[in-house]
């Protein structure tokens, strides 16, 4: 019976760890280079948000983001879980212009936001905001972390390590590997065919049939810098955007903001206190979640222990 | 009629003009008479139940928030995940209970595989459950399509759209299940209508499917008959309490998914709104739907007559019937697999072939999550010929050719170890040592 339980157990664990780890690596495998992990505060049993990052974030992404990127699912009065007081959030709301109405002339009027309302977007429509960008919308930030594989990981690796200026000179140097591996890759499967293609076109010439030779495919250069990826026009290289052209030019520099905390802004200051911040937009309830985990989870082993307790004594004449 | 008897004066009064506690306690109490070596992974049916009932509420919880328009969805739900009191605690049980229900499932079906608990005379029994499979896998499939994010809309537009390989009607069947020329409202509406729909139908299902259960009892890891009263126990209190136990082993992985690890079973790009105008790089159906998946995608060549190059089912269609197929081919198992012995543990070359068949389902699992070109797709249709060799051929030629090892005489047997269980009278076999 013991033996039973454990297979229950192992195959239990089997199936969820086994299975499921299978979507996740098909992120994975998505071709490009892997993202650095972090060590955030907020991961682990017992992760809360770094809130001073998150207050120096949500300043980067008013003062340098926003002008692109909306953040639909956020109102004012969610800041309060940052530890805004009322006043602060008040200020803050009063400086984002609403529009509202119809009132009772049945006129649309601009007023100033107040803490129910959500962050107002930079742009009317997607439309407008392609128009505004080469053609490439800014999508909304809110949950951005969550609609990524590697998540604030790659926020991170994306704002702060991944723009020209910023990759070390080792992730370039695998990144050429991996692209000129996956040029040659593409070339031998096309000589391939072309071999394939050549015999049948000499066939047909054999037997006087008309036919076109097929045009051998091009022995491809190895990719030694960035130029050689070939982006198109108006993508910047980016190490972590799947494909390595991205069309968000490099948002962050050096003293873009100047933090109120006093914090140097640095890059990758900025990068992290900003992936904190909208680790928080998306998972406003982490904290939550994780402290009502601990509860519960101690209640459970706990009272499964007195569960086990009972049936060994239930059973005590069985066995 | 029975014996059952109380105390308290208010059951007895309710008993006496609706006997309804004697029923529950010939269904799951003291009346109903259980093997006594039923092992742990006995426990996965009243786990199933469990879950179900965990989804229901969940679920009717989600569908007073829940707004079902290709507009508001997304949205709807996030309201839910932030605004609504405990919502993502009620969206992240429902999220991850569905996988947790194909995953006691899948462990309770294996159970009857490898024990033959398909055999005489519980095959309504095993088909019944086949159905509820087969209703649990509409239902995930159209609630996943509920959040309205890019995986939702593309994979009920790619599942959807197997339907356009039906010859003939394919094309009107489709535009009939979407409502319209493509995945759109309608689909949205009538998907979260069935999907409140369905579960109750599973519920009636599992009504049936007991029903059939206690018309023989349960079977047992030995897997022969129970031969009297000194084989079994009163299902209450002994199942009641194991059972009991069970669950709260369950609920600590459960909770511990829920409250750790909410997201890690779903994929990233349902997050992102559905976008029909962006195509995601690979569409992944849910971890559970993987190995159907890849029996789908496995199928890559036209079924013809060799030679003439006549086509009779053509590559999409093929893939279609393979993965219908490979649920159909569980309904007639019963009268695949006719060896007389139930338990594998007395059937030493179906046992490897059994394990085999467990190890198939896992590749074909991983094969459905990459992309179906190269090595992968290679083992996708090794593991698919396998999957339909080991119910159609193996099992088949196994019920002729295997030789079982020696059955016990009875269930106590093996369970008191002394062997003192031995009928008086009843010739007893030589038990070899297992
Ligand atoms: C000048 C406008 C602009 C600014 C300012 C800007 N972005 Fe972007 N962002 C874009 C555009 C355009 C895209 C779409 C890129 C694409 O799809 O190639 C984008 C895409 C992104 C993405 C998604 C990348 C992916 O994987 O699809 C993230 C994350 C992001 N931006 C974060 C930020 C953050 C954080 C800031 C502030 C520090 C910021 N952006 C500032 C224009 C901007
Ligand atoms: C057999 C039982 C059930 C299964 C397997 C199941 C499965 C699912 C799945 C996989 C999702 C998608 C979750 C996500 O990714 O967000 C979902 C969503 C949903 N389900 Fe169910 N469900 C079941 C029963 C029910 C019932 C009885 C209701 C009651 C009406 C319900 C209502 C909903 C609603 C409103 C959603 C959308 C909200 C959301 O996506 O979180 N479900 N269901």
């Amino acid at each position: 019976m013991r033996k039973g339980f454990l297979f229950g157990l192992a195959a239990l664990a089997a199936v969820s760890g086994g299975l499921t780890a299978a979507p996740q690596s098909v992120q994975a495998a998505g071709e490009g280079v892997p993202v650095p992990k972090f060590d955030w505060t907020f991961s682990g049993i017992f992760g809360t948000y770094d809130r001073a990052a998150a207050q120096r974030g949500l300043q980067v992404y008013r003062e340098v983001c926003a002008g692109c990127h909306s953040l639909d699912y956020i109102a004012f009065r969610n800041l309060a879980d940052l530890g805004y007081s009322e006043d602060e959030i008040k200020a803050m709301a009063a400086e984002a212009i609403v529009v509202d109405g119809p009132n009772d002339e049945g006129e649309m009027f601009e007023r100033e936001g107040l803490p129910f309302d959500y962050f107002p977007a930079p742009f009317p429509n997607e439309k407008a905001a392609a128009f505004a960008n080469n053609g490439a919308a800014p999508p909304d930030l809110s949950l951005m972390t969550k609609a990524r594989g590697a998540g604030p990981d790659y926020l991170k690796a994306l704002m702060g390590h991944g723009y020209e200026d910023q990759v070390s000179e080792d992730v370039l140097q695998e990144i050429f590997t991996l692209e000129t591996d996956k040029r040659v890759q593409a070339y031998e499967l096309a000589l391939e065919e072309y071999q394939h293609k050549l015999e049948v076109y000499e066939d047909k010439v054999a037997d006087g049939i008309e036919a076109n030779r097929p045009t051998e495919p091009e022995q491809p250069l190895p990719v030694e810098s960035i130029e050689d990826l070939g982006l198109s026009d108006g993508l910047s290289f980016n190490a972590y955007f799947p494909g390595y052209g991205i069309a968000m030019a490099m948002p962050l520099f050096e003293d873009g903001v100047e933090y109120a905390d006093g914090t140097p802004a640095t890059v990758e200051q900025m990068a992290y206190d900003v992936s904190n911040f909208l680790m928080w937009t998306a998972e406003p309830t982490l904290e939550e979640r994780k402290g009502m985990g601990i509860k519960v989870l101690i209640f459970l082993i706990v009272f499964t222990g007195i569960l086990y307790a009972a049936k060994r004594k239930v059973w005590a004449d069985v066995h | 009629m029975s014996g059952f008897q109380s105390n308290n004066g208010v059951i007895r009064w309710i008993e006496h003009r609706m006997p309804i506690f004697s029923f529950l306690d010939h269904s799951v109490g003291s009346e109903y008479p259980s093997p006594k070596n039923l092992s742990y992974l006995w426990n996965f049916g009243s786990l199933a139940g469990i879950t179900l009932v965990i989804m229901i509420a969940t679920g009717i919880l989600l569908a007073m928030q829940y707004t079902a328009h290709v507009d508001h969805a997304f949205e709807s739900v996030e309201r839910i995940m932030r605004d609504v009191n405990y919502g993502w605690l009620i969206r992240y049980i429902h999220m991850n209970g569905a996988s947790f229900f194909f995953i006691v499932v899948y462990i309770h079906i294996f159970r009857g595989l490898y024990y033959g608990s398909y055999k005489a005379p519980r095959e309504l029994l095993w088909m019944l459950g086949v159905v509820i499979l087969l209703l649990m896998m509409a239902t995930a499939f159209m609630g996943y399509v509920l959040p309205w994010g890019q995986m939702s809309f593309w994979g009920a537009k790619v599942i959807t759209n197997l339907f356009s390989a039906i010859p003939f009607f394919g094309e009107t069947i489709v535009v009939w299940l979407w409502g319209g020329f493509t995945v759109d409202n309608p689909t949205l509406n009538r998907f979260f209508a069935l999907h409140y729909l369905l579960p109750f139908v599973i519920v009636g299902v599992v009504i049936l499917h007991i029903w059939a259960l206690h018309r023989f009892g349960s079977n047992n890891p030995v897997g022969i008959d129970t031969k009297g009263p000194q084989d079994k126990i009163p299902f209450h209190p002994y199942y009641t309490v194991k059972d009991a136990f069970g669950l709260g082993v369950f609920l600590v992985f459960f909770a511990a998914v829920v409250f750790y690890i909410p997201n890690y079973m779903g994929h990233a790009d349902n997050y992102i709104p559905a976008n029909p105008l962006s195509t995601p790089a690979h569409i992944v159906p849910e971890w559970y739907f993987l190995p159907f998946y890849a029996i789908l995608r496995a199928i890559t060549f036209d079924i013809g007559i060799p030679f003439t190059g006549v086509v009779i089912i053509e590559a999409k269609l093929g893939g279609v019937i393979a993965m219908f197929g490979a649920i159909a081919v569980l309904f007639i198992l019963p009268w695949l697999d006719r060896s007389p012995v139930r338990s594998g543990r007395f059937r030493p070359i179906f046992r490897i072939f059994f394990v085999l068949l467990f190890i198939d389902a896992i590749v074909l699992g991983y094969a459905g999550s990459q992309p179906a070109e190269g090595l992968w797709l290679a083992i996708a249709q090794v593991s698919t010929a396998y999957y339909f060799a080991y119910f159609l051929i193996i099992l088949p030629l196994l019920s002729v050719f295997e030789t079982p090892k020696p059955l016990p005489t009875s269930i106590s047997e093996p369970v008191l170890r002394g062997g003192g269980g031995t009928l008086a009278g009843a010739p007893a076999k030589p038990m070899e040592k297992a």
